[in-house]
């Protein structure tokens, strides 16, 4: 990522702290620092695009996704010939992909997101409480990580969608359990590394207990990680769910998904390449501008960090790429 | 020792061990039968080299540590016979400075954040916002730091400053002991005398009795009402400052003293070198454990632990010692 | 444009001193703008001798070390001034010239030995590798001077120590193989940059009878680079005193600590707790040290100093004769015995 190998070396001492933002006292503060990074907000803007289709586009076009017209099957897309709705084409129903792209939207995210919160809830509670005490609990709980991470996730989604059918709820689960581990791992060992800081010292010195040390110092210094850490992982839940939609185990007909959409479409690929191209493009977009603003928003919460945004790109470019750390 | 023993001892120490497990099955004894007092209002220089146990001895004062064996009596209670309710009341009495200005303060916490900290645990402390703000300020006052030092963050702080940060929290819940951990070892020599004078000045009106742990002996001999001189896990000699640095009973302490350089020549003695390094704490040496390295040794002390010598000009001042010092503590009188 | 008064060149006096650092200058970009870490220093160092380079943290004496040996990270940068060893211009020097001096005419041993040893690599193959590389030998016979040097540097059991790794050691020995890496090629510049800072008061102490029996044996010019007043009192011969990247006084280590004639140094005297009565308040020198991005026009110590007038805001004092071989940066250097 730009930012992060342009790194000004700051001679070793007392030369005084740039500028650091204070804490931040309103959406101001966010709002520059995003517009700081001309990238991140690009990416911003796309996933803001994707949430409110997700949110609002089948509302609007729903009907559309479901409208079959074997009249107007296989359009090519990129021209109004046959009416605004097929802009993007239609699929051999002769639906509007526009429409279904925009519905499963909401399907893939439906099915992602939630996916992502609980396996990162349960995961990183989990992790934060075992690296903190260290002990059996550590071992117990790197050991079930160990035996999810055992078994190659795709397919013991396969396995468990086969025996108890393929729905949302169940492709969610499935997911949330295999992902569990990534979660774990991440935040026990922040987690134990954070437990023998002094200032952790300093808080047992007055009496506080294990779940207020955890709470209050070592959850706030190892989310921005979890967070590029579920960021990151949304984009594999989202291509683990196309996958398994594609294998034809995860969303079945007549929901669609991004990934249905693409499996679909691929006996077409010669005729009507746009019906398995544009949903991909639609799962790129959105993974990779979730992976900038990961990167963004892991600068932008740490105190520490957060001046490189502070500053206009253009002037960062004059400082040596060095891998020295701060 | 026991001469000492008055009612307004705040702290003492009887026989204190502990012991780690290190990886390959062996037991590191840190700490091997610690005695010390501390009078109210008075200032116990620890010094000792590293691997001396003295950062041990420090946690487990703070009771961060659980003692093997032997006692801890603060006021007359025993603190690790404590829980609960009654155990979280009695760590408001001693609080701890720490050495690094940097690591113990959480770089994403504000000033006043961390100040206030101490208080979310006391909940009975805790008062409305406005109350706690209003004190916050009141120890920023009370260690040097402006008004403005209210909302920032520790990088925006100098080490001294962020040191005082760490004293103002360590007096947020107003203890009567407190344990300063190497506090201006990490400060630079003219933010040193400011703190040292702040902690100076926090004594004398709040009458809280100090365990100062340094290894800059020039800075224990300013603050420190008596030093006590660790060595791989024990006492080796204490008493009141002056005699301890000027007139060693004990031969490691001599050595020490003298090690240090110092500013002024009429303050240099004969420079003693000590022959090789500090043996592994895993396996110190039988009897006395200093007896590798130094110059009067002998058969017996390779045989039997040194038993205390007194010095018998100085009440209270006393050490672990076949041989001690005595002729050169004579001469150094007779030129005093 | 502040005027600054002339720095005179380094005196020649007697020998020819081993390194000649003149109006040696280095600037740091940041994102804040350029700042000057080391201004305009100029010191010398004779054989036999240790000169001091003093001062308290961001004072510029580690950089100024770190620029003779061509360490400078990237975005800091010599814009002006000259270093000479012998002939040799350590800040003009190409890359090969640079690599053919290092070791046999300037060397260095740093603060933290642990990350300044290859962790990977026995302390044999460590040692040997000056030899190899500037002498030429071949494995064995670089051996047997590796060892040589261990005994010399006095660590015991060499044979067996030489098949050790680094972390293997205690900080102390640690230490003694960084010298010993740095007198391999008996260099005529050792630099010493806060080598015991982070070693116990005994092992400081056997370090330090090492290095002075190196610099007799090897007639090197040490400069000691430390923030340690009391080490500077019994190991240096000559002191120069930093302060803000500027050097504010120099001289010999027993007239400059009996008789400062500039207030900082002074005030760094008056700190160290010494004949001090306990629980007498220490003398202190108010405030902090200036922020390099905004150093004052004038003197560098105006905000910190008592004897502070005008003609301080205005022009910068440069290192002005105030006896023999002793240099001060003060308008009023007489007047300092008064603070």
């Amino acid at each position: 990522m730009t930012q992060l190998d342009l790194v000004p070396v700051k001679p070793t001492t007392a030369i005084v702290s740039e500028p650091v933002g204070r804490k931040a006292s309103g959406r101001s503060v966010w709002f520059r620092m995003l517009v700081n990074d001309r990238v991140a907000a690009v990416a911003a803007t796309v996933l803001g695009v994707v949430a409110l289709t997700a949110l609002f586009g089948p509302m609007l076009v729903g009907d559309l996704a479901t409208d079959i017209d074997l009249d107007n099957s296989n359009q090519a897309p990129f021209t109004l010939a046959h009416g605004w709705a097929n802009v993007l084409g239609t699929d051999p129903l002769g639906r509007s992909m526009l429409a279904r792209l925009v519905v499963a939207c909401q399907t893939t995210l439906s099915v992602a997101i939630p996916a992502v919160v609980i396996s990162a809830v349960i995961g990183s509670v989990i992790g934060m409480w075992a690296g903190y005490y260290r002990g059996w609990r550590e071992t117990l709980a790197m050991r079930v990580a160990d035996v999810i991470m055992s078994f190659p996730s795709l397919l013991l989604a396969v396995v468990v969608l086969y025996v108890f059918s393929p729905s949302a709820a169940n492709i969610v689960v499935v997911l949330a359990i295999t992902r569990i581990p990534v979660y774990l791992r991440t935040a026990r060992a922040e987690s134990a590394e954070l437990a023998t800081r002094v200032f952790v010292d300093a808080a047992r010195t007055f009496g506080a207990s294990g779940t207020s040390i955890i709470t209050r110092h070592v959850l706030p210094i190892v989310l921005p990680t979890l967070l590029t850490v579920a960021t990151l992982d949304f984009c594999y839940v989202m291509l683990a769910e196309s996958s398994l939609s594609f294998l034809g185990i995860g969303i079945q007909p007549p929901d669609v998904s991004w990934g249905l959409m693409v499996a679909q479409g691929r006996t077409y690929l010669h005729t009507a390449w746009w019906l398995s191209f544009l949903p991909g493009l639609a799962i790129v977009i959105t993974t990779v501008s979730a992976t900038i603003l990961a990167a963004w928003a892991r600068i932008a919460t740490d105190p520490a960090q957060r001046w490189r945004l502070t500053v206009p790109q253009k002037r960062l470019s004059r400082f040596a790429k060095t891998g020295k750390a701060l | 020792m026991s001469e000492h023993q008055h009612a307004d001892q705040v702290l003492s120490v009887r026989d204190l061990t502990k012991s780690f497990r290190v990886s390959g099955g062996k037991t590191l004894r840190a700490l091997d039968g610690i005695n010390l007092d501390l009078a109210r209002g008075e200032t116990l220089g620890l010094v000792g080299e590293s691997g001396c146990g003295k950062s041990t001895l420090a946690r487990t004062l703070m009771m961060l540590e659980r003692p093997d064996s032997g006692s801890v009596t603060f006021d007359g209670i025993d603190p690790f016979g404590l829980k609960g309710k009654d155990l979280l009341k009695f760590r408001r009495r001693v609080q701890m400075v720490f050495q690094d200005p940097y690591a113990s303060l959480n770089s994403r916490m504000t000033a006043a954040e961390i100040i206030a900290e101490p208080w979310r645990t006391h909940k009975t402390l805790h008062g409305s916002r406005a109350d706690r703000d209003m004190r916050v300020r009141g120890l920023l006052d009370l260690v040097g730091l402006g008004a403005k030092a209210f909302g920032k963050y520790p990088q925006e702080f100098s080490g001294g400053q962020r040191q005082r940060i760490g004293i103002a929290r360590a007096l947020a819940l107003d203890p009567e002991v407190i344990i300063c951990d190497e506090p201006v070892s990490a400060l630079d020599l003219s933010v040193q005398a400011q703190v040292l004078n702040l902690l100076n000045d926090l004594q004398r009106e709040l009458k809280i009795s100090y365990v100062f742990i340094s290894h800059d002996l020039s800075v224990v001999r300013h603050v420190a009402d008596r030093v006590a001189v660790m060595y791989l896990g024990r006492i080796i000699e204490n008493g009141p400052t002056e005699p301890v640095f000027d007139r060693a009973s004990h031969h490691y302490t001599a050595a020490l003293m003298s090690a240090a350089p110092k500013l002024r020549d009429s303050q240099r003695g004969e420079r003693i070198l000590l022959k090789g390094e500090v043996p592994s704490p895993l396996n110190p040496p039988s009897g006395c454990r200093f007896r590798t390295r130094c110059a009067a040794a002998t058969e017996i002390c390779a045989e039997q632990r040194p038993p205390l010598s007194l010095d018998v000009l100085v009440p209270g001042h006393v050490a672990e010692c076949h041989h001690p010092r005595i002729d050169e503590q004579q001469s150094a009188l007779s030129h005093a | 444009m502040t005027a600054v008064a002339e720095h005179p060149p380094v005196d020649q006096t007697d020998a020819d001193p081993a390194l000649r650092v003149q109006d040696l200058t280095v600037d740091i970009r940041t994102i804040a703008g350029t700042v000057r870490a080391v201004d305009h220093v100029t010191f010398a160092a004779r054989s036999g001798e240790t000169l001091a380079l003093l001062g308290e943290s961001g004072c510029g004496k580690s950089m100024t070390a770190t620029a003779l040996v061509g360490l400078l990270e990237p975005v800091a940068q010599v814009v002006d001034g000259s270093a000479r060893i012998g002939d040799t211009d350590l800040i003009t020097a190409d890359r090969k010239k640079r690599r053919a001096m290092a070791g046999p005419e300037l060397a260095i041993v740093f603060q933290d030995a642990l990350t300044a040893l290859n962790p990977l690599y026995t302390v044999g193959t460590q040692l040997a590798e000056p030899f190899r590389i500037h002498h030429g030998l071949k494995a064995k016979e670089a051996k047997r001077r590796a060892m040589e040097l261990m005994t010399r540097v006095g660590i015991p059991q060499p044979e067996e120590r030489m098949k050790a790794y680094p972390h293997q050691f205690s900080g102390g020995m640690r230490q003694r193989l960084l010298i010993a890496m740095a007198v391999a090629l008996n260099p005529k510049v050792l630099i010493a940059d806060e080598p015991t800072t982070a070693l116990d008061v005994t092992v400081q102490a056997q370090i330090m009878a090492l290095l002075k029996s190196l610099r007799t044996e090897y007639d090197m010019a040490v400069v000691l680079i430390t923030h340690d007043l009391a080490l500077v009192a019994e190991e240096a011969d000559r002191v120069a005193v930093m302060y803000a990247g500027s050097i504010v006084e120099t001289g010999s280590v027993t007239e400059v600590f009996g008789d400062p004639k500039h207030p900082y140094t002074k005030g760094l005297l008056d700190s160290v707790p010494v004949d001090a009565v306990r629980g007498a308040e220490l003398k202190s020198i108010g405030g902090s040290p200036p922020d390099l991005h905004s150093i004052p026009a004038g003197c560098v110590y105006q905000d910190r100093c008592p004897l502070v007038r005008d003609i301080c805001r205005s022009t910068r004092p440069g290192l002005q004769d105030v006896g023999s071989r002793r240099k001060s940066a003060c308008h009023f250097p007489g007047e300092v015995s008064n603070v």
